[in-house]
């Protein structure tokens, strides 16, 4: 059993992280390979999701709060955008406005937009893209109440890319915007 | 700065016009005009072209003349080895500028000596077929000085069509063959060589989530390479001056990005203008004496350009669209860029001042990074249509549209100065985990790999060199 509960720990980080960052199958399987044979011999993965997220509360290494890590699991820290765009969908409207409130409890904190591109476009005009998505993101944040002087932009374009696939899925996963606390 | 050549003396001594011999050499340069005017139909009309002559050949292959360097002579084995190493760099622009053959020295049948470099057997060249000859010397002299001398010769009507001596310190025995090879070119072609030259562009290395990206230069043809910058931050679009002295790039070394100028000579470096937002996409006027760029902030993107002299900046474009990768035309009267003000990418030309703005390509797709051709002529283009990327070129008119190369990633062209030849940097669909260097003609022929040691992007290609 304990052997058990060790590997439902980071299970249950994989599973919320890719929750909350709309993760793909990809990227669970490099996260969890190393105890992915072990994990094999229990129950199914999906089965133990809910104990698993048990478990991890009760787990004195969750993420402080107020870290980046507690930004990452428990608020989302990035939104995803279409094919060419700036514009924040409902579903990123909503992570952004779990941001806000969270930067409200920590008046500490300041963070940094970052705008990312997919590969699939020129470089200086994904700097100016991302860019564009980085300012959509802190205008709304700031529309949610957040103090402009607590959010920095930067636009990296398509220089660094979350996802290294060259097809459809990685270039959705790069689309996005990601807040890091400065 | 000193713009002085490193060459203490360049002489023509014995340059001799094949006036009076209506040979076949001066038939095949006939061909050679043709076929470089043709394939630029749309640009200036070469200086040695006739009108009658113009007229058939459009773009296509040119077959590439047969010719002879055997390696140049020399009696000391310092100086023979030299007269081997810059006949052999001679050979190598010659044959990868595609419009040459350079002949298997195991072929030749006359062996060189001092008499036979200044009066060769013709019979013996013409037997291999070897339509030009070129033969020289080297003669080595005090404090690591040395003199290079070569002619270069029509082995069907025997005549010199060219002489020259190079004199210079024994470091710089490439650019003797690199300028060597230029004013052969130049003879034989009526266009400007391009082999003097240098390269700036990214050496990547590294997974890609946390790629490497550091500025690197290097000879034209792939030595002589130096990294400029250590990598610890993200650098990219480098560009040259017009005195290749200095170049202007973008780097993330103060975390936001921002545009740099870069001193070559003096390794001094310092950031451009002041702004609140970020800068990039930089390049030089004509005249070297402003930059033109793109200011970012709170999601817009404008173009400015900065006067070097005063710190003065001028904005160009005032809309809420992005508007960036400007670039002057080679007069300094226009600029072109790209905007998807009119809701997708697409390239526009403007008055110098930002005036009289037009849009030029109207084809099925996106058009970005258009980069004016010395000649005036052309504008250079990345294309994506249909996921697919190509490098085209077009009139500044917005006439003639031409794509020259496809791939899943081809971008950011760059010309030699001559407007003969474009470099852009390239992913292939069978590997994109990597880019390369890659140079094709404007006739989209002669499709060149350049070796680099990592992986390479942004390529920028110098004027030739002083």
């Amino acid at each position: 059993m304990i052997v058990k509960a060790k590997f439902l720990i980071p299970l249950a980080i994989v599973v919320i992280f890719a929750a909350a960052c709309q993760s793909t199958p990809d990227e669970k399987v490099s996260v969890s390979g190393d105890s992915s044979s072990n994990i094999a011999e229990d129950s199914s993965i999906s089965g133990s999701s809910e104990a698993s997220i048990d478990s991890s509360d009760l787990d004195p290494s969750a993420p402080k709060p107020g870290t980046q890590e507690d930004l990452v699991q428990n608020v989302g820290d990035r939104i995803f955008f279409d094919l060419d765009s700036a514009v924040l969908s409902p579903q990123s409207r909503g992570i952004l406005e779990k941001q806000a409130e969270w930067l409200r409890l920590f008046p500490d904190l300041s963070l940094t937009i970052e705008g990312h591109c997919d590969e699939r476009g020129t470089r200086e005009y994904n700097l100016a893209l991302g860019e564009r998505r980085a300012s959509a993101v802190r205008s709304y944040l700031i529309a949610l109440g957040v103090e402009g002087q607590r959010l920095n932009t930067i636009s990296y374009g398509k220089e660094r890319p979350y996802a290294l696939g060259h097809d459809e899925e990685a270039w959705n996963l790069n689309r996005r915007s990601v807040s890091v606390i400065n | 700065m000193s713009m002085k050549s490193p060459f203490f003396l360049i002489h023509a001594l014995f340059y001799n016009r094949p006036s009076s011999h209506m040979s076949l050499i001066k038939g095949l340069l006939i061909v050679f005009t043709i076929a470089l005017s043709g394939c630029a139909a749309l640009t200036i009309i070469p200086r040695t072209a006739t009108a009658d002559l113009t007229v058939d050949i459009t773009r296509g292959y040119v077959e590439p003349m047969p010719l002879a360097i055997p390696d140049f002579l020399g009696t000391t084995a310092q100086e023979k080895k030299l007269g081997k190493d810059i006949a052999k760099v001679i050979s190598r622009n010659l044959e990868f500028s595609g419009l040459f053959r350079p002949i298997d020295p195991k072929a030749f049948i006359e062996e060189m000596t001092p008499a036979s470099i200044l009066q060769p057997r013709f019979g013996d060249w013409r037997v291999i077929n070897a339509q030009a000859l070129v033969t020289g010397r080297v003669v080595e002299g005090q404090d690591q000085q040395f003199q290079v001398e070569f002619r270069l010769w029509d082995a069907f009507a025997g005549d010199q069509m060219l002489g020259l001596r190079f004199k210079s310190v024994k470091d710089l025995w490439r650019r003797i063959g690199h300028k060597a090879s230029d004013a052969i070119y130049e003879r034989l072609t009526g266009e400007s060589g391009y082999f003097d030259t240098r390269i700036v562009y990214v050496s990547e290395s590294g997974p890609l989530d946390r790629r490497v990206k550091r500025l690197a230069i290097m000879d034209q043809d792939g030595e002589n390479l130096e990294f400029l910058t250590d990598g610890k931050a993200l650098a990219l679009t480098p560009r040259f001056s017009p005195t290749a002295q200095e170049i202007t790039y973008l780097s993330f070394e103060k975390g936001a990005p921002r545009v740099y100028l870069r001193n070559l000579d003096t390794r001094t470096q310092e950031v451009l203008g002041e702004f609140r937002g970020m800068t990039f996409a930089p390049r030089f006027s004509p005249d070297g004496n402003q930059v033109v760029l793109t200011y970012a902030e709170n999601g817009n993107s404008e173009l400015y350009e900065m006067d070097l002299r005063n710190g003065q900046k001028y904005q160009l474009t005032k809309n809420t669209a992005i508007d960036t990768g400007p670039s002057y035309s080679p007069n300094g009267d226009f600029v072109a860029f790209e905007s998807d003000r009119g809701g997708s990418q697409q390239i526009y030309i403007m008055d110098r001042n930002g005036g009289n703005v037009k849009r030029i390509t109207f084809g099925k797709g996106r058009y970005g990074t258009p980069v004016w051709s010395p000649r005036g002529d052309l504008i250079a283009f990345t294309k994506q249509h249909r996921g697919q990327f190509s490098i085209g070129v077009i009139k500044p008119s917005g006439e003639g549209e031409r794509i020259l190369i496809r791939d899943y990633l081809v971008e950011g062209p760059t010309w030699a100065p001559n407007g003969r030849v474009l470099m852009f940097m390239r992913q292939t669909s069978r590997n994109p985990d990597t880019s390369e260097l890659v140079t094709i003609d404007i006739t989209g022929h002669n499709e060149r790999i350049i070796f680099t040691t990592t992986a390479a992007s942004d390529p920028a290609w110098s004027p030739v060199l002083p």
